[in-house]
């Protein structure tokens, strides 16, 4: 009678176990390879070339970037990037003076609009980059904020 | 670890939906120092944060370190309807995940 709860047990835990490795297999499945070359970089050229294969770019209008005029805490600084360029792949947001200059990407899929609003933290005073990627070039926008206690340390 | 859920919040109007997040994380760089040890602090940061409507992917981040601490974000999606179930989750540089669902307001 041990016997058989003990065989009981056994194979319960067998099935959760697989349950469990079935989840995190799914989990890892879900996430894309995050481009760990790209945001190790420690200059603006270097996290262009690797994130978006090219250092080419051209400041256009249709870029909009909001950031305030000054940051009185460079560890929560709001940045927002607009665009109305078609066919956007990736909008991603450069603090050019930051240790790691590239603090994030966004790829908005089919339905969800190229504007995208984010805190980053800024180590001092610098400009700050919108670029859009859209059918292979970069368009840019550019703005100063003038960080008066930083945020990186 | 994820020590708070995060937080969103859906408002829908003429049918595109602004979807805020704020993320419970620590961000940490890897490049800071414990000021009484002097040990630099492991980094410790989100990499991916995805977010899938009606269990369809939709968009996704890829957050560097030099995102602040517990992250914000805002974007917009079109066509969402209410009730529709918006997920966001995300998986930082350490393996730890954490997801949360909400019906889209």
């Amino acid at each position: 009678m041990k016997r058989r709860t003990f065989m009981k047990g056994g194979v319960v835990t067998v099935v959760g176990g697989s349950a469990v490795v079935l989840g995190l297999l799914n989990s890892k499945a879900a996430f894309a390879a995050w481009n760990e070359k790209a945001f190790s970089s420690p200059s603006v050229d270097d996290a262009l070339k690797n994130g978006f294969g090219s250092t080419e770019t051209q400041d256009s209008d249709q870029v909009q970037i909001e950031a305030p005029d000054v940051a009185a805490n460079g560890a929560m600084v709001q940045i927002a990037v607009d665009t109305q360029i078609p066919k956007v792949e990736t909008i991603a947001i450069i603090s050019e003076k930051n240790s790691r200059p590239l603090c994030c990407t966004f790829r908005p899929g089919p339905g969800v609009r190229s504007k995208v609003k984010i805190r980053i933290k800024m180590g001092k005073t610098s400009d700050v980059i919108g670029v859009v990627k859209a059918e292979g070039k970069l368009y840019t926008a550019r703005r100063s904020v003038k960080v008066t206690a930083g945020g990186c340390g | 670890m994820a020590s708070k859920p995060m937080k969103i919040r859906t408002k829908t109007k003429d049918g595109v939906t602004t979807v805020k997040a704020l993320l419970s994380h620590p961000m940490e760089t890897g490049l800071r120092k414990d000021k009484e040890t002097g040990k630099v602090i492991p980094a410790h940061f989100i990499q991916e944060l995805v977010c899938k409507l009606n269990g369809e992917q939709k968009a996704v981040f890829e957050f560097g370190i030099s995102v602040s601490k517990n992250p914000f974000v805002q974007f917009e999606l079109e066509g969402a309807a209410k009730g529709d179930s918006l997920e966001l989750s995300w998986k930082d540089n350490q393996g730890q995940t954490d997801a949360q669902t909400v019906a889209i307001k």
